[in-house]
This record gives structure tokens, sequence and C-alpha cells, in this order.
């Protein structure tokens, strides 16, 4: 048991480290007084500086090399994010799309989607976004109604609202989860498509949070026209396609939690800063028990890597970290503004930003009590609740709930 | 990078399993409670043959010089099985006698033949700057003892409450104030102004003593003052160990009877109200074994942090433990309560040990206070 590099890990860190000493001042500057403002400027920097680190093999260093990248393993990965953090820079823009969009295309593509796609998505060039969350289908996926439907020269009609996208506002492409057949069971029917952003009937709104901010997108499709070479994966195989996606957001979430910075520190030196608070047994009560089960997560995702660099399916522990970190930063920001009161609340505090934008993590990548369902079913082996919607085709599925397929 | 277990480690809880398995330690605890005293097995021949008693003794004096997460293994299996083996005294106090250029009876206590038993004084801390213990009753903390006289030999005065496995023990071995410095003190347990009264509360596996010390001779210890501190940590560590094996059988108990006991015609497994608090109870286990890990890795690889880490593990594990045992009697319905069942048994080992060793929520408060001192 030990937390050190290895010689071949140490000299990795060494490389990253010395690239971005090298390259730091080529990083756009995004806090602080000369700080870039205008949120157009910062991601246009934001991109350019994602096709340097490419370029310096610190973008999709998990990618296979023939796609562009370094084939390197996940404990390459969080060295460089480690590095990336020590150094204060920021890291890639498009992560979900160099995590998640892209692995999913490299791993069911054709070689034309491969070739015409993968180069631009690692650079920057081209944003991408992940459609596959509607109003109606969330921690229940596969009840997307998104409907694509085949036309008689091959080609497909897209109409439906997606919600929850992060980046669509400027993405190029976007990776959509449709309804392709409502006449069978509703996993069957689905088929994954690329969608050109800028295609006609396409329309990104802002969603404003509680804190008044919009962090992410509902996108809506007006009878898209998309070609046949849209399909990813295959006709009617939309759910594996997605399964792979959401293997890798898990992966990503896993071995990025750390830099949210919902972390024991951090709370702690907030309330440290008050006389009393810091000497007063409740606060100090509270902030022990939150903080200790934030610092479990660190020690979490170091078992997660080992199981990782072993070539092991991490355990039940990195979907837990998620509910701990999550539940532990609402408890956090509930005793910070106990302590400092209405102030923590005033619009601009970091403390309002973070109270503001948890109530919805809880639900970001499926809700908690769905986790709490899939872990106690396939990790502890609990029955499964009864389900309603098995071997019903989809299209008598929603009569039976009362709306049109 | 590497947080697994090692093919010795994997077999150093293999064979503990193994060994604790040959005895009937649920059935003696329930039967020690009823009034039959003699119904607990010794279990200290298994400790020596296992060699357990000189886990954290150095090789030159016999022992294993093993670490302080292979010991939490050990102890992890007997809170499996709520075996009542005196390793939660004996492993601190032969941390601290180790650390020692001349430690009296090390290779005794290495072997087993003798035994010691930890006198737990809480270190410093933000708030609290002085060295205490914990009190019989009430909240206030009372001082360490104190030491009087000089060069090796001294006398101690002074009470320790709940002083885990000290009947029995041999030497007492902990901190005493000489001139208000600490000092290692290691104190023959049959000495004259020496006085160990056994106490049971609750929990009939848990051997616990009163100590009293009446100008005692004293041995002092050349131990440095961080592992005189580190030793209160090391109890943290070992009872946060403990405690989470405890919480994997009341777990694996639950999910078990969760899967075959139907209502409404299906299993109670499958309603959410039962699967979340379960997976609930898995959360808090994982928790605590990340941070069992961070103890057994800070103790000799970020010694600065030990506090902190074997505190929050503590903190995780006790709080783990309350859960696993409340949720073990709620799943299993009326049957949980009754003395027939198991439940009861984890129920008052979780209740015994939360007010143990400074508590679960003194390992809280310590957490919050090693983050403050830093900010």
């Amino acid at each position: 048991m030990d937390l050190d590099d290895t010689p071949e890990q140490a000299a990795y860190r060494a490389q990253v480290r010395s690239w971005l000493e090298e390259h730091a001042s080529e990083a756009p500057i995004l806090q602080g007084p000369d700080a870039i403002r205008d949120e157009d400027e910062i991601i246009a920097a934001r991109r350019v500086w994602q096709g340097k680190l490419a370029e310096g093999g610190l973008a999709g260093l998990t990618w296979p090399k023939e796609y562009g990248g370094q084939g390197l393993g996940p404990i390459e990965q969080v060295i460089a994010n480690q590095e990336i953090a020590r150094a204060k820079l920021p890291g890639i823009l498009d992560a979900i799309g160099v995590g998640m969009l892209g692995p999913t295309i490299i791993a069911h593509g054709t070689d034309e989607q491969k070739s015409r796609y993968l180069a631009p998505l690692l650079h920057g060039d081209e944003v991408w976004c992940q459609l596959f969350s509607e109003p109606a289908a969330g921690s229940d996926l596969a009840a997307v109604q998104a409907r694509a439907r085949l036309q008689d020269d091959g080609s497909w009609r897209l109409s439906g609202q997606k919600v929850w996208t992060t980046n669509a506002q400027f993405a190029a492409y976007g990776l959509l989860l449709a309804r392709t057949d409502p006449d069978v069971p509703k996993h069957k029917g689905l088929t994954m498509f690329l969608v050109p952003m800028d295609a006609e009937g396409v329309t990104v709104r802002g969603l404003r949070q509680i804190s008044g901010e919009a962090e992410f997108n509902e996108v809506f499709f007006d009878d898209v026209a998309l070609d046949a070479g849209a399909v990813v994966g295959g006709v009617g195989n939309g759910w594996g396609t997605a399964l792979t996606t959401l293997m890798f957001e898990r992966v990503t979430i896993g071995l990025g939690s750390e830099g949210m910075g919902y972390n024991s520190t951090r709370f702690a030196s907030a309330l440290a800063a008050d006389e009393h608070a810091r000497r007063d047994p409740e606060v100090r009560h509270r902030l022990g028990e939150i903080a200790a089960e934030l610092l479990a997560i660190r020690f979490t995702g170091y078992r997660t890597l080992t199981a990782l660099q072993k070539g092991q399916v991490p355990g039940p522990e990195s979907g837990l970290a998620k509910v701990t970190l999550v539940s532990g930063a609402i408890k956090a920001g509930d005793l910070i503004a106990d302590v400092l009161g209405p102030d923590a609340l005033q619009e601009g505090s970091e403390w309002a930003y973070m109270i503001s934008f948890l109530p919805g993590l809880k639900s970001a990548g499926g809700t908690e009590e769905i986790l709490r369902n899939t872990i106690g079913e396939r990790v502890l082996g609990l029955p499964p609740e009864p389900r309603l919607d098995k071997g019903i085709p989809f299209s008598e599925l929603r009569s039976k709930e009362g709306a049109p397929a | 990078m590497n947080l697994s277990l090692s093919d010795e480690q994997v077999f150093l809880r293999e064979a503990a399993r193994g060994a604790l398995s040959r005895f009937k330690t649920l059935e003696a605890a329930r039967e020690a409670l009823d009034g039959d005293e003699q119904a607990l097995p010794d279990l200290w021949p298994t400790a020596c043959e296992a060699g357990w008693p000189g886990l954290l003794i150095g090789e030159e004096h016999g022992g294993a010089g093993l670490d302080a997460f292979d010991a939490m293994l050990v102890l992890g299996e007997c809170g499996r099985v709520i075996a009542g083996v005196p390793l939660l005294g004996h492993l601190p106090a032969t941390a601290i006698l180790d650390a020692a250029s001349m430690a009296p009876m090390l290779d005794e206590l290495a072997t087993g033949e003798k035994r010691a038993a930890y006198l737990p004084v809480s270190p410093p801390g933000d708030v609290v700057t002085g060295w205490t213990v914990d009190p019989r009753s009430g909240i206030e903390r009372p001082g360490a003892p104190a030491a009087s006289g000089s060069g090796e030999s001294v006398t101690v005065s002074g009470t320790l409450a709940f002083v885990p496995d000290a009947p029995g023990a041999d030497v007492l071995v902990g901190v005493a104030l000489l001139g208000g410095k600490p000092v290692g003190v290691a104190i023959e347990a049959g000495a004259q102004g020496v006085s160990v009264e056994a106490v049971e509360r609750y929990d009939a596996t848990r051997s616990l003593g009163h100590v009293k010390l009446e100008n005692a001779p004293a041995t002092v210890l050349d131990t440095p003052e961080e592992i005189l501190a580190a030793a209160w940590y090391l109890a943290q560590a070992l009872i946060a160990a403990e405690s989470l094996g405890s919480v994997e059988t009341a777990l694996d108990v639950s999910v078990a009877y969760a899967k075959e006991r139907f209502t409404f015609g299906r299993a109670i497994g499958s309603y959410q109200a039962v699967k979340h608090s379960l997976t609930e109870v898995l959360r808090e286990l994982e928790n605590g074994r990340s941070l069992l890990y961070y103890a057994g890795w800070a103790r000799h690889g970020a010694p600065g942090e030990f506090p902190l880490a074997a505190s929050a593990a503590r903190s995780v594990a006790g709080r783990a433990l309350d859960d696993a045992a409340r949720t073990m009697i709620s799943v299993h319905g009326g049957i949980g309560a009754t003395w027939e069942h198991d439940a009861p048994l984890y129920f008052r080992r979780a209740q015994l040990s939360r007010r143990l060793l400074g508590g679960t929520g003194g390992a809280s408060d310590r957490v919050a206070g090693e983050l403050i001192a830093q900010a």
C-alpha cells in the first residue's frame, strides 16, 4: 500500500510539469484582474488552449494513438489533471466530448465518422454536447421520446426536446439518443445520431437555475433533417451505444470529483476565520462529521484508480462517492451559512452560488434514488423493484401513462 | 499508487477469520450477558498462536514488525464476530514500548506471554491544550496522571476510567505528566499503588477496567512525544477497524434477510425504503474503508496527517456502526429486537464503542480541530 508514483509515473509527471511550465504563458487568464470577461472570448480562448493541450498530448490521453490520443491509462489522466490544477491553468473546454462522446464514437462509429469528427473534437475546433436527457426521461433514460423517422431516401427527420445540455450554445455537434421504433419495448427502439447543431430546426435556449445563471440548455428539434450517415452504432442499437457513453461518464466523474472544490480544507478555512465558530462545540461537531466523509472521497478515488490500474472494474464505492460528495457539500453549505448568516446568501458570494447549485447536482447523472436502487440491486444483490414496463411496446406504455406516443 | 491489500495482508486477514471461526463468539456473548461469565472463550492463546500480540513489535524483539494497517485487518476480523480479543489495549501499548530504547518485557509481550494495556491519554488539541483522560461520567475531561520523582524510576498518581483490556494485563503503558511535560510510562500491574477494577457495561465481550494509581512505581520510557500522541490515534484507528468489521456482518446478515423475507407478495429488499437504508450502510462502510487506508498509510507515510486520518476513520466508522446496528434491527422487524437474535449483540457493541476512547463525537471534534488548526 503506497500513494507514491512509480518511477514511470514520476517520469510522466515531470514531463507534464515541464510542458505546462513551458506553455503556461499561452493559457487564457480566467481569474484575477487581468481575466477575460466576455463569454464568447472566454470560449474562443479556451478552444485554442484545448488545441495546444492536445498538441502537447494532454487532451484525450487515454484515446488510442491512431485517433490522436496517447494510448495511456487512467492513472496518467489523473496525473495530468493534478499537474494542470497544480499549475493553476485551465483544463480542456470540452471535457464531455473528449471524456465521453469521442470514446463512444471510437467504440461504435464508422470509419468515416472517426476520420471526420475525432480530430476536430480533440483539438477543440468543434465542441460537442450530449443530447440524452429529456423533460420526461432522465433516470429512466430509455423512456426518451425524441422521435427520428426514416424517410424513403434513407435520411431521417428528427423532432423532440432535450434538456440539461451543457455547452449546447456553442457546440458544433451533439450526440443524440432518439426513438426510431415506438412499437417495440422501450430499450429496443432507440438509435444514436450525431446532429449538426447549426442544422435548420435546432433551437438552443439557456436553462436558468436556482442561482439565476444558465449553466445548461434546453434544445428543441423541429423536423430536423439528418442524413443516413448520422446514425452511430446502428439503427435500433441506441441503448447499447448510450451505455458506453454512460460508462465513460462514470469514469470521468470518478476521476474528476476532487476537482469540484467541495473539500474539507476549503470549508474548514471558511469556519476557522470566525473566532467563536472555531471554538464552538456544535460547529466543530458538524464540521468534523462532514469533513471526515469528504476526506474519505479522496481515498475512495485512490481505490478506484488502483482497481483501474489493475484492469479491474471500479467497485460500488465510486458510485456512492457522488452521494457522499453532494450530501457533504450540502451540509457544509448549511453550516457555513448558519455561521455567516444571510451574508452567505448574498448575490455573488461563493457560498450562495454553491448552495444554489447543489440541489440540482443531487440529480445529475441520475437521481440519488436511482443510484441507490442500482447499487442495492447490482452490489448488494437485493431483488429489483417490480417493473410495469418490461416487454411492453413503448407506444402502448405511453398510452397507459395517458400520453400520446 | 497502490491502495490494495498485499498477498500477505490477504493471508493475515483470512487466517484471522479462520482462527476466530473455531469459536462460537456470538453465542458466548449472549450467554455472558445472561450471567455466565465462563461462557466467553479465552481467545488470547489463539491470538498468541497467530502472532497478533507482536504485530507492532520489531523483529529484533520477536515481533512481526508490521504496521497499523495489518493490525487493523486483525481487529476488523474480531469486530466481525464480536470476539473479545484484548488487542485494543495491547497493541497501542506495544507501539509505545517498541519506540523506546530500553523497554521492559518487550520479548514476552511479543509472544503474548505477557499482556499490556494502553492507558488512553488524549493529546492536546487546538481548544483543549492539555493531555486529558476519559471521565468516569460527564463531559469534563480530567488531566493525565501526574508523575513525580526523577530519572528512570518515578511514581505515578491518577485515575483512568473505562480502560480497554486493563483487567488481567501485566503492564500498563501510557502517558504521565512529569513537571508538566508528557513522558511515556510503564507500570507493572501487580505493583503497589496500582488497582484495576474490572467493569462490565452493556457488552460483555468488551473487557474494561477503572485504573487507579497511587504513587505507583513506573519506568520512564524515552519515547518521543509524537509517539505518545500517535498511540491515542492508533487506538482510534483500531477501534474504527473493529467497528467496520461489525458493520460488515450487520450488513451481510441484514441483506440476506431482506432477500428471503417476503411481505405483500415480494421480498422486502425490493422495497426502496429497505433497499436505500441498506445502501446507506454500504456507503458508510465504503467511506470507512477508504479512511482505514488513509490512516494505515499516514502512520508512517505522512505522520503529520495521522491524527486527522485516524480521527476521521473513527468518526465515520463509529457512525457507520451506529447506523448498521439500528438498520439491522429495523430490517429484521420485531425479531431483530429479541434476545435470541444477533442484532442486539451488534447494537450493544455499537452503543458501548461509541462512548469509549474519547467517543465517536470526540473523534469528530478532533477532525474539525486538526483542519481548523491547519487553516
